[in-house]
């Protein structure tokens, strides 16, 4: 089964959609939109020192996105505007990416790949990496899912409740990191922001609770990428791309038919 | 002692806001810290509960000391889906019976499955309140916990809040605007100006030369059965002193 390239494309894109639900809707409930991107984009100069270091890929984009969020973590907490200094490390990051990647000559890069994803040429080595790491992140969640929530809606209560609002967004830069590494096969550097911040904003308007929230991300994200993958197929446009547009024409879809429905 | 502090100087953005700071509470006990805006009243507060590091001096907590705290305001991001019930259960799941008890206790029954966004400031603030007092705190933490109720309104919240206190033998701590209300509620008053200005029992603060520099004479009653012998003016830029 695992043979027909379609299936692993398929299993990679709901792998990445898994590890993105819980994930996005902490980034959409914290305001962390520029934030991931600013991660997700560090992750081509990951590309770039692997390749360099002829080490794998996931290691390289791991160790990059998880330096980024550390710094992002550290610059917020020094003050500075928050808005500003994203975007100074989301391009910046994005631009020494593109720079690391051109001085590779030996290297046969494949930069649209990396940029936009190439989930068609999902290996089974790849497919482990993405399901290992989406349980991963989804384990890593579902464990701290309490005191996650109790941190992002008032840091000061969590603090009063013996929970260290600085710890838990620490697990959520971990969890980003990871997801990252997992998403940049399927939807490359660029894209991984949307998919983060689509599905669970396309569900907010479905959902009363924070775990049906999660739950129902999941749903949309798991079509998103389907629906990109058959489209991809359909009308031979690139797949990453077309993920994020059928997430964005969900989010159109939830939203008005919610606004209709409220008349 | 529940919480005590000893010499603590906290800082907010980089500057100090509250100097050298002698403090504790013990159960049974109301006290409430007044001050005008920007005095560091809620950045004592943080420093008291944790979130906030102190730059000198010590804060001890009581072994296992669990604090129920009700914060000023909470902003919820309108893509937050959160039940009351969801609210209730953070950090710790409760049971149906309980939510439904506390809710019940608060004055506001009922509410379990409505959005928290959509509550009124009036249900926010007892939904809050319940929620601290489902920790069965050893210390109930309040940050101007009446801000935008109306005056009946804030009297019956300070009313619940005795009572809370009656029930669980707890020690509170406010922090308040509304000086004539908290006067009547409180066992003891600090009033904080970037250090302790004066503290004692709600008539010796009212007639303290202190409290009378910062909020005006208004309608304080008693006369001045305190004698405060130091003075000093209320900038923040003065050396860290003692008051005798």
């Amino acid at each position: 089964m695992l043979d027909d390239f379609l299936v692993r494309a398929g299993l990679a894109g709901i792998g990445t959609a898994l590890a993105a639900a819980p994930l996005g809707c902490f980034v959409v409930w914290r305001r962390m939109a520029y934030f991931s991107d600013a991660t997700a984009h560090a992750a081509l100069l990951g590309v770039a020192l692997s390749l360099a270091f002829q080490g794998p890929i996931i290691l390289g984009v791991l160790a990059t996105a998880l330096v980024m969020a550390f710094i992002v973590q550290s610059l917020l907490g020094s003050g500075l505007a928050q808005d500003t200094s994203l975007g100074v490390l989301a391009h910046s990051a994005l631009a020494a990416g593109l720079v690391a990647v051109s001085f590779l000559s030996g290297v046969r890069v494949d930069l649209m790949g990396y940029l936009f994803g190439d989930i068609l040429a999902v290996t089974r080595t790849d497919l482990a990496l993405i399901w290992g790491g989406a349980l991963a992140v989804v384990g890593l969640m579902a464990w701290r899912w309490q005191r996650l929530l109790t941190a992002t809606l008032n840091p000061d209560l969590a603090q009063a409740s013996g929970i260290s609002a600085r710890f838990e967004g620490l697990i959520l830069m971990l969890a980003l990191a990871l997801t990252v590494a997992v998403a940049i096969k399927a939807v490359g550097a660029l894209l991984i922001g949307a998919l983060l911040v689509i599905p669970p904003a396309a569900a907010r308007p479905l959902v009363r609770t924070p775990v049906s929230m999660a739950l129902v991300t999941a749903v949309i994200g798991t079509a998103s990428a389907l629906g990109g993958l058959l489209s991809s197929l359909t009308f031979d446009t690139p797949t990453g791309p077309s993920i994020v547009c059928v997430a964005a024409a969900l989010f159109v879809a939830t939203l008005t038919s919610a606004k209709l429905l409220r008349r | 002692m529940l919480i005590e502090a000893h010499d603590l100087t906290l800082a907010h953005g980089g500057r100090p806001a509250m100097r050298h700071v002698d403090f504790a509470i013990d159960r049974g006990e109301i006290v409430t810290l007044v001050g005008p805006n920007g005095s560091g009243k809620s950045t004592l507060v943080k420093g008291l509960i944790g979130a906030l590091p102190a730059t000198s001096g010590t804060v001890t907590r009581a072994d296992g000391l669990k604090v129920g705290y009700v914060p000023q305001t909470l902003q919820i991001d309108s893509f937050f889906p959160l039940t009351v019930r969801d609210f209730l259960c953070l950090p710790q799941r409760q049971t149906k019976a309980d939510i439904a008890a506390a809710l019940d206790s608060a004055g506001v029954p009922g509410l379990q499955r409505r959005q928290l966004s959509a509550l009124s400031g009036g249900q926010l603030q007892r939904v809050m309140l319940a929620r601290a007092v489902m920790m069965r705190p050893d210390i109930l933490i309040l940050d101007e916990p009446t801000q935008g109720l109306d005056q009946p309104g804030a009297a019956a919240f300070y009313q619940q809040i005795a009572r809370v206190r009656d029930d669980l033998n707890c020690a509170v701590l406010m922090v308040s605007h509304d000086l004539h209300v908290v006067m009547a509620a409180s066992d003891r008053v600090l009033c904080l100006n970037g250090h302790i200005c004066c503290q004692g029992t709600p008539e010796v603060v009212q007639s303290a030369p202190e409290y009378r520099a910062l909020f005006g004479a208004g309608t304080a009653g008693a006369f001045a059965l305190y004698r405060h012998e130091h003075d000093h003016d209320h900038t923040h830029d003065h050396e860290p002193h003692d008051h005798a």
